[in-house]
């Protein structure tokens, strides 16, 4: 069999900003305090840093990204061997696997990688949400007319993420019969899981009737189905696997990789929309490795809206497929102490949109039995996954401790 | 029809172009191959199912089926107040071509997965948008 690269990295050192609502900080700087934190974390001087990656560069409408890579890479002085940042990559992780395969091939010994938002701040300023900016229209009026994927969707007023996302998750209720109260588990989970996380920014109690009578979105998710927008940055450290033992840490192992998109990049093409590319990339996970959904510990499961996070279940063979909203059902079997200890941050649901990052970042807090309050305790993490994205974009790491 | 709502209009290609533009004469087109007869959507130039450069745009009869539907309740742009229902329809030549649109002429409670649908053309400067309503019985 062809050698499982990615096992030749390890994570080695993780770091995150600040956290909050509209914090007014400059982006730059809290991207830099995450950055500095993991290679502190990891035991390592700047100097040592030899790669780079990110998601996804510095691009896209105010807030969607608190820096590039050259902001980090100047910032820091660092003397880089390899470095990569973009937005055509499988989710938010693929940058991680990039780096995972850099230090495997050679390219570099450290890299770094982040990603940081501040979307609540940019909200704030600018009172404008995403792709609503084209404001205007394109007609006679004036204004910016739609091209590319999004001509295809802005014409016909499906301006977010939640609209398209919701398409998944009606198709999928009316195949499989799951409900809104078998969603709600998702956030119900995520924000009990986020009363023992200091830094998470939606902390207070959330009953099933609080979630069931919030105000609609895009049916059938309502407020608390969707992520909290906030400002923050995360970082982590990935090394060449055999100098990985020599630092502060015990290294956490990358086991296996998920990058796969084997149906059609599109969010209204993919063949089938109760599931997304996540099927993809979880399916590639297991094919790379001898361990089993049974196996796994603890589970950062992508909530950038609740349904994804069912998706990603049925992805990953935690239970069968259409079978997600019994299988979080009651919400006992995902708890912190249940079966699968699912989003023990809170998520981005509660944790706040650290876009991805922010899982990863929990699954090796757990993997380090550092979680304080939220720790895992029923029995101590050795095997975690985390994976992030949604619609077409998904990619999924399995982690191992020591 | 009652006032036009908001829209982004599409930005016009010669790609593009027979799609955006086939309802001024009220037909709903797609490119389709003309040597191995795929229907393609979104346009691109060459044929996904053969690789041939034989794509020529073809009307479809403009029924289809609810593939799935939300209803948006969320004011993303100020004004945008009323419910509305964005939905994906199967075109019903080939039921994997599917796009996304709005459903009119329906309340959004009595919207349903799989109900039959046919397309009307909203004109908006130069772009006819395909939306669809109710089949008749
Ligand atoms: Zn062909």
């Amino acid at each position: 069999m062809t050698e499982i690269l990615e096992r030749r990295a390890a994570i080695t050192g993780i770091g995150q900003s600040q956290v909050g609502r509209r914090l007014f900080r400059d982006p730059l700087e809290l991207t830099l305090d995450a950055c500095l934190a993991a290679i502190a974390d990891a035991g390592l001087e700047p100097a040592q840093i030899d790669g780079l990656a990110t998601y996804p560069g510095a691009t896209g409408p105010a807030g969607f990204s608190g820096a590039g890579i050259t902001e980090v890479h100047d910032a820091l002085r660092l003397e880089l061997s390899w470095y990569e940042g973009g937005m055509e990559s499988p989710g938010q992780l693929g940058s991680v696997i990039n780096a995972c395969m850099a230090v495997a091939c050679g390219l570099a010994t450290h890299v770094l990688c982040f990603r940081s938002v501040w979307e609540a701040t940019a909200a704030a300023k600018t009172g404008a949400i995403g792709v609503a900016a084209a404001a205007g229209g394109g007609g006679r009026a004036g204004g910016v007319r739609a091209s590319g994927a999004m001509q295809w969707s802005l014409p016909f007023r499906a301006f977010s993420a939640a609209n398209w996302i919701a398409l998944y998750a009606q198709r999928h209720f009316h195949e499989y019969g799951t409900t809104k109260e078998q969603l709600g588990q998702i956030a119900l989970n995520a924000r009990r899981n986020a009363a023992g996380n200091p830094s998470a920014v939606y902390r207070d109690p959330l009953s099933l009737e609080d979630y069931l009578e919030a105000r609609v979105i895009s049916t059938p998710f309502g407020l608390y189905d969707c992520d909290a927008p906030c400002d923050g940055a995360t970082a982590v450290i990935v090394s060449r696997a055999e100098v990985a033992g020599d630092l502060r840490r015990p290294p956490i192992r990358v086991e296996a990789v998920g990058s796969a998109l084997r149906g059609r990049p599109s969010w209204d093409q993919f063949d089938d929309m109760t599931t997304m590319a996540l099927r993809d990339a979880g399916a590639m996970l297991w094919e790379r490795t001898d361990l089993r959904p049974a196996d796994v510990d603890v589970a950062e499961l992508y909530d950038g809206f609740s349904f994804i996070t069912l998706a990603w279940l049925e992805a990953l063979g935690f239970c069968g497929k259409g079978e997600s909203g019994p299988f979080v059902e009651g919400g006992a079997r995902i708890a912190r102490d249940g079966e699968l200890p699912l989003n023990t941050q809170g998520g981005q649901l509660s944790g706040g949109r650290l876009h991805g990052y922010g899982f990863l970042h929990e699954a090796c807090v757990q993997l380090w039995a550092e979680g304080g309050e939220r720790q895992v305790t029923a029995r101590e993490p050795q095997v975690a996954v985390a994976a992030a994205g949604g619609g077409p974009l998904a990619s999924c790491l399995l982690l191992t401790r020591g | 029809m009652a006032e036009a709502p908001f829209r982004v209009l599409p930005k016009l290609t010669p790609l593009s172009e027979p799609f955006w533009t086939g309802g001024e004469h009220g037909e709903l087109r797609f490119l389709r191959c003309t040597a191995c007869r795929s229907w393609v959507h979104p346009p691109q130039p060459v044929c996904p199912g053969c690789y041939e450069k034989r794509l020529e745009p073809e009307a479809v009869s403009g029924r289809a089926h609810v593939y799935s539907f939300t209803v948006n309740h969320q004011a993303w742009i100020p004004g945008l107040d009323e419910p509305y229902v964005i939905a994906i329809v199967a075109i019903d030549e080939d039921p994997s071509l599917r796009l996304t649109t709005n459903l009119v002429d329906c309340a959004p409670d009595a919207v349903t997965i799989g109900m039959p649908v046919q397309v009307v053309f909203e004109p908006r400067d130069d772009v006819w948008i395909p939306l669809f309503r109710p089949a008749d019985a």
